[in-house]
């Protein structure tokens, strides 16, 4: 038989203790004095290994992201891309249903709307059309959502399996389609679809390429905004996120809450892609959806599903993957170097959030003075 | 230093908050005793041996084992002293074997060698006539076998203090019957057992001592063969202290909710309610005694629509008069319920994981009962917010305001929030479990005073309370629950809380059979 030694044991050094609450400005300052200890380290780190001045790198990250006009609204494109899906994946994150496959739905999304674009060019013009891709885009999305929420409602299945699993299903059937319509022969790629016609694509609108984008996603944002906060389905969502039992208890129909919600976060990722293809690139390929949707489930946590707050969060991840990329071409430096900014950024804001719910007590010298 | 005590522990007290879990209390274990530690639910028994097993440190007293001061601050320093407990919730993981799961945790070396380990927990069943297949997953298991792999994983351990929580809360008596066998085993062989448990034959029957704590208090400790179940109970629920509650005589009583035959059986297996019959009359307090965990919460779910309930069972609710249709309300899910225009209140027992959103502010909490009133997709944000400002006014609900979470306030707040909205949506039915638990004086004589307003209502009003001193004084029937059937039912004005403890704990049938 075994025994354990014995330690001299006492007092934990460190207690730690949930707050229950912080003012809302308190709360920024954390979060902004995370971010200025991201920047020092960051800064310590680019000296020390590359030996370059670091505030000119981060002078040729702002460059990067906004230098030319083209660039800034490329930046903007990519930040509207990243806020739809993160503002699809707010509903079902709030209601704690972890859908990790906004990747999926994203490319059904597209894989649908870039369909509409081929086969319906000759037959339909280009605002109608818009129309129809943006709805079966969500359509396409929608029945990835209902999926993972409709085995969750009936049998209880696990979501984030099911809805990462969901993804590589939408990416074998994209690569599908993208064999099925590949031009040119033997390109391996759909190319540009309407590339002179240009049906299907977004209009100019005050003579920018990306205007449209950025209106649809403001619709998003605040049509969302509002569902989530004022709607009797939003209050439905909280309930259920907050605690299954106590929706119940209300007379909850918690399974078709589940189902809808996850329609809805599914439709709306799909529209991201409809948005990717239509408003975007104009073509479709299995890394349309580019890792996006895993990061736009950072931006809705970091926002706490307010819509309105994964504005500027967006803002700063595509800037940050804008900026790096730009330092990593100028200096010559590894893609590493850059990914290792972000990561060290996004782990300090993230970070932050731990100061922010929990509180520190360190042991008193005195308390203990007076025990022994 | 050899002393005749394995463990003194001398002047603990524990809180939580404003509760006050143990106040000052000295407890002495005999080396080769088995002591039992007798209370109601919420005592102490569990948060006085959780400081014995490494669980909570106490915020004063000392504890000695074999006549030595410690500090026990986890449960590896309680293995170390060779003390080990057997929680009421196993700990145990499902997917690994009994061999894994008793060396999980020892990290004794890098490689786990269990075939040692197989032979070791072999003869640790041999000695004490264990039966536990080493290489079966926990998952595979029944109760009682986890129960026992439980007791060899604190043997293997080395303990020679063993502290089972409610040990035979979960067996069948077959199965107690083999436990008391081992129990016995384990005592001659020098090894001190503290069995906590409210089962007052279950004392009789295996323990050499009996200690006694009530509200955090220590009351006493007699050998088993100098005291009778009668003295224990006394012991148990003390003397009837006056509270001076109003209790209005009943009037105009009318048939509410009859219930009939009614059993329900959870997820393992176990049968929580067993043929339950009774009738609430509106006018009336209708209280349900019980220790914790005879079926109270099954019963007022399934009435709630909560609880999958038994072919056979009825639940027939009878609205005020000009009201509506009687219905049955077995078959019915809550949206059903709502629905058909049933006027039922529930007060949950778990205010915050129930009865209401701890994440949510006042007016969001009051919208649970009624968001989805009217055709508007959107929520009406003004009536519950009035109705909000207005609890907080009529009850003074100590709040920063309106939209403060509801998980920031006190217990005493909270339940005033909770108990002022479900009194809102005017009942005919008001369901109650643990009202007043954890509030102070005032606020509990505030509760009373709704109730009792409600009753002279003419709402039917089911009270599930662990006080007996209030149940005798605010109820007009007390109805007692033991393990899950009706022991009996008593006049409020009436009976003797000695009366209601015998029923209680089952002892009048028990005597009679």
């Amino acid at each position: 038989m075994k025994t354990i030694q014995k330690k001299e044991s006492r007092e934990p050094l460190l207690r730690i203790s949930k707050r229950d609450y912080m003012p809302t400005w308190q709360a920024l300052g954390v979060r902004l004095i995370g971010l200025v200890i991201a920047l020092v380290i960051c800064a310590i780190i680019i000296y020390a290994i590359v030996k370059l001045n670091p505030l000119k790198v981060y002078g040729a990250m702002f460059v990067g992201a906004f230098g030319t006009s083209k660039r800034m609204w490329v930046t903007i494109r990519d930040t509207m891309m990243l806020l739809c899906i993160a503002v699809g994946l707010a509903p079902a994150f709030k209601m704690k249903f972890w859908n990790i496959g906004a990747e999926g739905q994203v490319l059904m999304g597209g894989v649908v709307a870039a369909g509409c674009m081929i086969y319906l060019d000759t037959y339909v013009p280009t605002i109608p059309l818009i129309v129809i891709m943006f709805i079966g885009g969500a359509i396409a999305g929608g029945l990835w959502g209902w999926a993972p929420g409709f085995f969750k409602a009936k049998w209880n299945t696990n979501e984030t399996l099911f809805t990462l699993m969901m993804n590589y299903i939408a990416i074998q059937l994209t690569s599908y389609f993208v064999a099925l319509w590949e031009n040119p022969f033997g390109s391996n790629s759909v190319g540009v679809i309407n590339p002179n016609t240009r049906i299907g694509w977004f209009p100019h609108i005050f003579g920018q390429m990306y205007t449209l984008n950025v209106i649809i996603v403001a619709i998003l944002v605040v049509a969302m905004y509002i569902y989530l906060n004022y709607s009797k389905h939003g209050f439905e969502i909280a309930v259920v996120g907050d605690s299954e039992n106590t929706a119940r208890y209300a007379a909850i129909d918690v399974k078709k809450v589940i189902v809808r919600t996850m329609v809805l976060s599914g439709a709306v990722c799909g529209i991201a892609g409809a948005l990717a293809v239509a408003g975007a690139s104009h073509t479709i390929s299995t890394s349309t959806a580019g890792g996006q949707g895993f990061t736009a489930i950072i931006v809705a946590w970091l926002a706490k599903f307010n819509t309105f707050a994964m504005v500027p969060i967006s803002a700063l991840l595509v800037f940050l993957s804008k900026g790096s990329m730009e330092i990593a071409s100028r200096y010559n430096l590894s893609d590493y170097v850059s990914s290792m900014i972000t990561g060290i950024i996004l782990f300090f804001i993230l970070g932050s959030e731990f100061f922010i719910r929990f509180n520190l007590k360190f042991r008193s010298k005195k308390k203990e003075a007076s025990e022994s | 230093m050899e002393t005749k005590n394995a463990v003194r522990m001398v002047d603990i007290t524990k809180t939580f908050g404003p509760v006050v879990a143990n106040n000052k209390v000295s407890l002495t274990i005999d080396k080769g005793e088995i002591l039992s530690l007798l209370g109601e639910n919420g005592s102490g028994k569990t948060t006085l041996m959780n400081m014995l097993s490494g669980i909570y440190l106490p915020d004063s007293g000392q504890i000695y084992v074999n006549g030595e001061k410690v500090t026990i601050a986890s449960p590896r320093d309680a293995f170390a002293l060779h003390i080990g407990m057997i929680h009421q919730h196993f700990k145990l993981v499902d997917v690994l074997t009994a061999a894994e799961n008793i060396v999980l945790g020892l990290n004794e070396s890098p490689l786990v060698d269990l075939k040692n380990v197989r032979a070791d927990v072999k003869d640790i069943c041999d000695r004490y006539g264990f039966v536990v297949e080493p290489d079966k997953k926990v998952y595979d298991m029944s109760v009682s076998e986890k129960q026992t792999l439980e007791i060899v994983k604190v043997l293997y351990r080395g303990a020679d203090i063993l502290i089972l929580d409610e040990p035979t809360a979960v067996l069948t008596p077959q199965e107690t019957d083999k436990l008391f066998a081992v129990m016995r085993n384990m005592q001659a062989d020098g090894k001190a057992i503290v069995i906590i448990t409210h089962k007052l034959h279950e004392v009789m029957a295996i323990s050499d001592r009996v200690a006694v704590l009530r509200k955090g208090e220590y009351i006493g400790d007699v050998p088993t063969s100098e005291t009778s179940p009668q003295k224990l109970t006394d012991m148990m629920v003390g003397k009837a202290t006056a509270l001076n509650i109003d209790r209005p005589e009943p009037e105009n009583l009318t048939e509410r909710l009859v219930v009939k035959d009614l059993t329900v059986v959870d997820s393992d297996g176990v049968k929580r309610l067993d043929n339950v019959s009774f009738t609430a009359y509106g006018g009336e307090i209708l209280g349900i005694a019980g220790i914790s965990g005879s079926g109270q919460k099954e019963l007022l779910e399934a009435i709630a629509g909560l609880q999958r309930i038994e072919a056979g069972g009825s639940i027939v609710y009878t609205p005020r008069e000009g009201d509506g249709e009687a219905e049955e309300l077995v078959g019915k899910s809550p949206m059903d319920i709502k629905k058909k225009g049933v006027r039922l209140a529930f007060v949950p027992e778990d205010r915050l994981g129930m009865g209401l959103v701890g994440n949510m502010n006042i007016p969001d909490n009051m919208m649970l009962k009624s968001y989805d009133a009217g055709r508007s997709v959107f929520t009406d944000r003004k009536t519950p917010r009035d109705l909000g400002a207005s609890i907080i006014e009529q009850l003074e609900v100590v709040t920063p305001g309106l939209s403060t979470p509801v998980r920031r306030l006190s217990g005493g707040n909270v339940q005033k929030v909770l108990v002022g909205r479900e009194i809102a949506a005017h009942p005919s039915l008001l369901m109650t479990a643990y009202a007043v638990r954890g509030l102070d004086i005032n606020t509990s004589y505030t509760i009373y005073h709704l109730l009792n307003e409600q009753k002279q209502l003419g709402t039917a009003v089911i009270y599930v309370g662990e006080d007996l001193d209030v149940l005798l004084e605010l109820c007009d029937r007390i109805l007692v629950l033991c393990a899950g059937k009706v022991s009996g039912v008593v006049n409020g004005r009436e009976t003797k809380k000695e009366e209601v403890g015998l029923l209680m704990t089952h002892l009048k049938e028990e005597a009679q059979a």
